[in-house]
């Protein structure tokens, strides 16, 4: 392979897996958007809609019925979250919400493993295995479809935001939630739509990943951390500063574990983002502050 | 709006109390409490060929995994125990006496391991015990049994159980440097000396790469790129396409579900065509349902007990291998995987042991272990020696390859 196939493929690789971070960035921005909170559930949220759809399609259904079960039995478990841990919280201090998150991904996580067991699981390719040869080296069909998925989240939720009113109402309970419910906007409401929009991402994301990269149980961690960290070097709240974060995250984890070494291609992933925050402490996208 | 949502929360209440109770049932349940096994033939059974055991059952220890992250280990070996022990009770138990093995779950826990051992040689005074599952829990034991003169002969595969050997701690597994040797051995056959190597980066990943390291150097092999992965990444393109670039004939990839799998995957996206060879820790059906058909023409080293079906008739293990195989399928429905072996080993060594020292006492068991000579195990043939705790050679891997979803024996 020449040096520019090489080039062309880590920077493949790493936006593929970048988006990914990216996505799950998405939705931990939507969340503290609305409710202050960092989800650290996320993660987990992404292992369970690839779970759900490998048990759904291991009982005999198609596959985009699964799909598009798992992804609505993720909100559910999201909305059912949001009520059971968030809700009764109410005016409890945000350190507080996000221990009661940190919980929850552990009882996901346990449950998870109770159900489906310890070992990993996969699901069918959507659109085959053959490999799309580029240059030297080549793309799996799969990791297109979760580029194009990551893809079409992002820009559906950043067109949400802006043109539609809900989208607009949700952005007026983050910036200021008195004035909002002064306009008559149901805050509790948004919240729950921001836990519903964060789980369809991240199950969306988790369903297109587990032909690729498999799914555990133990999983969702991983995702969780990346996408915080995404979610942190873009700008916390941003959407876009999110999906750019993790996507530089993954080009530099790629690039670095080609041209230097993959054991320390996480730690300067991370030295990075600690560059990048030292440089620009609000974040690769500065948010706008109300 | 509002009243809808009233109505819905009562509903949703309703859902999750069912949820939990169905949940708290399970977690009751779960944890197999162990039971000891029924000492003695059943009254009433038919009159076995030998004379029927009687008086105090010899008692042995077992602590497996039979809950935890390592259950796909734990759960076969207390199978293959329950199995075993109604076979020998059944052919006049061991020194005339019933053969009695009292299996604790360690939930895959070094701080479990070591309560159930205490429990088995302080209260149960078990004249030795077989297991744990995994070298992490083996190592929390390892000086304890030493110090208390139990003799432990461990399921797991580490090196660091039998290296340096302690006198009272045996293995049963082939070792890492056993199957680093079949794939150096492989290599040779095939006249490749320019070698790319991925490891997992956690102990088992590391030790099998320190092998290779160490014979690659003694039989001039050069490793031309060397990457790792972490046990919990989704792809390891970025290193592949480093290690493709180096342009090696072969590539070796060490370690254990899921990664592997994941390496075989993206080896096929980037159009990788050098053989590539795995470690026996993937020497399982959930590694080939994993990496689908990016599975196919791997090959590995590995037990013959994945493969025993189609060793030849004339393989001294034949016999072994087949019996269990045929008795496991007939009792459990499914054949049984590498570490129901291992059980079978540790707890036939050491009942063969208990006949050979006459009596059920710790010390001259320890001894008789150490001379085991010949034992055809589904391992390999163990022949333990005073240096030399682990007993097999590379021998004990068959070279195996898998060609459309399953096992193949190559040689």
């Amino acid at each position: 392979m020449s040096l520019v196939d090489q080039l062309l493929q880590y920077l493949l690789t790493g936006i593929s897996v970048g988006l990914v971070y990216g996505l799950v960035g998405l939705g931990i921005t939507i969340i503290f958007n609305a409710t202050g909170i960092i989800n650290f559930a996320q993660g987990e949220f992404v292992m369970l809609g690839g779970m759900i759809a490998v048990a759904l399609v291991s009982i005999g259904l198609p596959l985009w019925t699964a799909v598009v079960l798992a992804v609505v039995a993720v909100m559910v478990v999201a909305l059912l979250l949001e009520r059971l841990a968030i809700r009764p919280l109410r005016g409890a201090s945000v350190i507080t919400l996000i221990i009661a998150t940190i919980g929850a991904s552990l009882v996901l996580q346990g449950g998870a493993k109770l159900i489906w067991g310890p070992e990993a699981v996969k699901l069918p390719a959507f659109s085959g295995e053959t490999p799309i040869r580029i240059g030297g080296g080549g793309i799996n069909p799969q990791r297109l479809w979760v580029m194009g998925v990551a893809a079409l989240g992002v820009v559906g939720v950043q067109l949400f935001f802006k043109y539609t009113l809900i989208g607009k109402a949700m952005r007026a309970c983050a910036i200021n939630q008195a004035a909002a419910r002064l306009a008559g906007i149901s805050a509790a409401h948004m919240v729950r739509l921001s836990f519903a929009m964060s789980a369809v991402l991240a199950a969306l994301g988790g369903v297109v990943l587990t032909p690729v990269a498999l799914m555990q149980y133990s999983q969702g961690t991983h995702y969780t951390l990346t996408g915080f960290l995404a979610a942190v070097v873009g700008g916390l709240g941003s959407g876009l500063g999110a999906v750019l974060g993790g996507v530089m995250l993954g080009i530099v984890e790629s690039l670095s574990a080609g041209f230097i070494s993959s054991g320390y291609s996480k730690a300067i992933a991370l030295v990075v983002a600690l560059i990048v925050l030292w440089w620009r402490p609000e974040g690769l996208v500065r948010r706008r502050r109300p | 709006m509002k009243s809808a949502t009233k109505k819905f929360v009562p509903v949703v209440t309703a859902v999750c109390l069912v949820g939990v109770v169905v949940l708290a049932f399970c977690l009751a349940g779960c944890p197999p409490k162990p039971q000891p096994t029924p000492p003695g033939p059943v009254p009433g059974a038919p009159t076995p060929a030998k004379p029927a055991p009687s008086g105090e059952p010899v008692k042995i220890g077992a602590i497996f995994s039979v809950t935890g992250p390592a259950s796909p280990l734990g759960d076969p070996e207390k199978k293959t125990v329950e199995l075993l022990v109604d076979q020998i009770n059944e052919n006049g138990g061991v020194l005339g006496r019933p053969l009695e093995v009292i299996v604790k779950d360690d939930k895959s826990e070094p701080t479990e391991t070591v309560l159930a051992t205490k429990d088995l040689i302080e209260g149960e005074e078990v004249v030795a015990v077989i297991g744990p599952s995994r070298t992490p829990t083996t190592m929390a034991i390892k000086d304890y049994c030493q110090e208390q003169e139990v003799p432990l002969v461990s399921c797991a595969a580490g090196k660091l159980i039998t290296d340096p050997v302690v006198s009272y701690v045996f293995a049963v597994p082939q070792t890492n440097a056993l199957a680093v040797q079949a794939c150096f051995d492989y290599l040779d056959r095939e006249g490749i000396d320019k070698v790319g190597f991925i490891y997992v980066a956690n102990s088992y990943g590391e030790d099998g790469y320190n092998n290779a390291k160490a014979i690659a150097a003694e039989q001039g092999v050069e490793l031309v790129a060397v990457e790792t992965f972490g046990g919990e990444d989704t792809d390891m393109t970025a290193q592949l396409t480093k290690i493709k670039a180096a342009n090696p004939e072969a590539i070796i990839c060490w370690g254990t579900n899921p990664g592997p799998a994941i390496v075989c995957k993206n080896a096929q996206t980037l159009g990788i065509e050098v053989p590539i060879l795995q470690s026996h820790g993937v020497a399982n059906m959930k590694f080939i349902e994993l990496a689908g058909d990016a599975a196919n023409g791997i090959q590995l080293p590995a037990g013959r007990l994945i493969v025993y079906d189609q060793i030849a008739a004339d393989d001294p293990q034949k016999e072994v291998l087949d019996k269990f195989a045929a008795d496991y399928k007939a009792k459990y429905g499914n054949p049984p995987n590498t570490f129901a072996g291992h059980a079978y080993d540790a707890l036939w060594i050491t009942v063969k042991a208990l006949e050979q020292a006459g009596e059920a006492d710790r010390a001259k068991l320890r001894d008789a272990i150490e001379k085991t000579e010949g034992f055809v195990g589904t391992a390999g043939i163990f022949n333990y020696s005073p240096e030399d705790h682990n007993g097999l050679t590379a021998d004990a891997f068959a070279w195996v390859e898998i060609v459309d979803g399953a096992w193949k024996l190559t040689e």
